[in-house]
């Protein structure tokens, strides 16, 4: 899977960072970045966790 | 849409037929009991508020989460249905009276990106040696000054004051002075003039801290804003007072009662706190459970809907107040396994005790980073350290937007 992202809707919460900081960074405007652009693999669901809890729902999933 | 700024929601009229809001807790482990109840019968209902208008309250994790980030949702507390439990003054310009967290949309989203950059998780990491030399310091003056004290006024209060002062480049000296008025100001029983009054003198002063950065520049929040405004050519000095006084207030409010009520919360479950005073590694997630089980900040999720909105089968007026209790969203057996049971080994997954949506809490990172650091010391540090009262004895804020409890007796 990869990871989508939209910055225009991100409200910088950090949760992303917090959820899973090997895939998510803020940059420095606080917006989201990704550190890891895939394909990834989920084993302990901490992506989707992250994509769930974003408040602005700025992240997106995709399959490969 | 079309509807008129309201100067005063009392102007509206009476509806009696509906149940209060807001419902009060009758012991500082416990959300408002009403919550359950509603959530189980009428999970989107309505409420009569304290000036006379209706509001509607929504009480389950799914459709709170839908209605806050609904394009048609808003948060202008000047709208007449806004469920604001305070009167704001009138004539005071909006940029300075309510700034951000009252505007939508782009709007919003350009005043926020412009502090966003000072509460990153990586800015926040930075401050933390700095909010444990705080948090040190505090709590050694309080065990210095006897073997009892009210914890609220030793410890929780001037530990989060301290680091927002600092943060913004406020005096922390005039912190009696702005709490003061704040009070005035937030207040349910406060006359209009007085909190006119109350609100003028608290612009009044963060004039004069802001002008002073304005000929000096300062290395501080509100000093780095006056900076960038001016570098971009979009100096407005009403947007800079407006932001000092919201993060001000924002900064004082909340975490005071979290400092409180964890505590409680944690004395209360002896087990579980041997367990963090064991492992400090548990501390996060303890925060974040407490951040769920309390939901201080349950009455913070008001908005009007700016069209008909359709929220499960009930459809919500254009014009009408809506409240998201988040406390209900946490305590929402959907989504909790016995969510009145405070364990800090749940997944606490979802909380949404900093809110949802485009105005979740911009500090929530700084929140949880004072708790993990006040936690962990102050278990460390004190370990004879209990409450002075039973638990139910506790003053409750009941009356107060933020719910906590007024006082903190413990003993060591
Ligand atoms: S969780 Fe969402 S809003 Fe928060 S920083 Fe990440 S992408 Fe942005």
């Amino acid at each position: 899977m990869r990871i989508t992202i939209d910055r225009e809707v991100c409200v910088g919460s950090g949760l992303c960072v917090l959820i899973e900081p090997a895939v998510f960074d803020q940059n420095d405007d606080g917006l989201v970045e990704l550190l890891d652009e895939g394909p990834l693999t989920d084993a302990g669901g901490t992506v989707e966790d992250a994509v769930q809890r974003c408040p602005a729902a700025a992240l997106g999933i995709t399959p490969d | 849409m079309h509807v008129p700024h309201a100067t005063d929601s009392a102007a509206q009229s009476m509806h009696t037929e509906f149940p209060e809001f807001p419902m009060p807790r009758s012991c500082p482990m416990r959300i408002p009991e009403k919550y359950a109840q509603l959530r189980a019968e009428a999970p989107i209902s309505k409420v009569t508020l304290q000036h006379g208008s209706t509001a509607w309250l929504l009480t389950r994790q799914e459709d709170i989460r839908e209605f806050l980030v609904h394009p048609q949702v808003g948060t202008d507390r000047l709208l007449p249905g806004s469920p604001l439990q305070v009167r704001l003054p009138v004539g005071v310009p909006k940029e300075r009276l309510v700034g951000m967290v009252g505007m939508d949309g782009p709007e919003h989203l350009a005043r926020r990106r412009l502090v966003l950059p000072e509460f990153t998780v990586k800015r926040i990491r930075q401050m933390r040696p700095r909010v444990q030399e705080i948090v040190d310091a505090c709590l050694a003056s309080t065990l210095d000054a006897g073997r009892t004290a009210d914890l609220i006024e030793a410890f929780a209060a001037p530990v989060p004051s301290m680091i927002a002062c600092e943060l913004l480049g406020v005096p922390y000296e005039d912190s009696a002075f702005f709490l003061a008025k704040t009070a005035v100001i937030l207040s349910r029983n406060a006359t209009r003039p007085e909190q006119e009054n109350a609100y003028a003198a608290l612009l009044d002063y963060l004039e004069v801290v802001v002008s002073d950065k304005e000929r000096e520049p300062s290395d501080d929040l509100i000093g780095r804003l006056i900076g960038n405004l001016r570098a971009s050519g979009s100096y407005d000095r009403d947007l800079v007072l407006g932001m000092a006084r919201l993060l001000l207030v924002a900064g004082h409010e909340a975490t005071p009662n979290m400092i409180a009520l964890g505590t409680v919360g944690l004395l209360e479950h002896p087990d579980q706190l041997a367990e963090l005073r064991a492992d400090p590694g548990l501390v996060p997630q303890a925060v974040e459970e407490l951040l769920r089980y309390f939901s201080i900040s349950d009455q913070a999720t008001f908005r009007v809907a700016l069209s008909d909105i359709k929220i499960g089968d009930v459809t919500i007026r254009e014009g009408d107040g809506v409240l998201g209790l988040n406390a209900s969203a946490n305590w929402d057996s959907e989504f909790y396994e016995n969510p009145e049971v405070l364990d800090i080994h749940r997944d606490v997954g979802r909380h949404l005790a900093f809110g949802y949506g485009p105005h979740q809490c911009i500090g929530q990172n700084l929140v949880r980073m004072n708790l993990e650091v006040v936690f962990s010391t102050l278990f460390a540090r004190v370990p004879g350290l209990r409450l002075a009262v039973p638990a139910a004895e506790l003053p409750l804020k009941n009356d107060q937007i933020v719910y906590g409890v007024h006082e903190l007796p413990v003993t060591w």
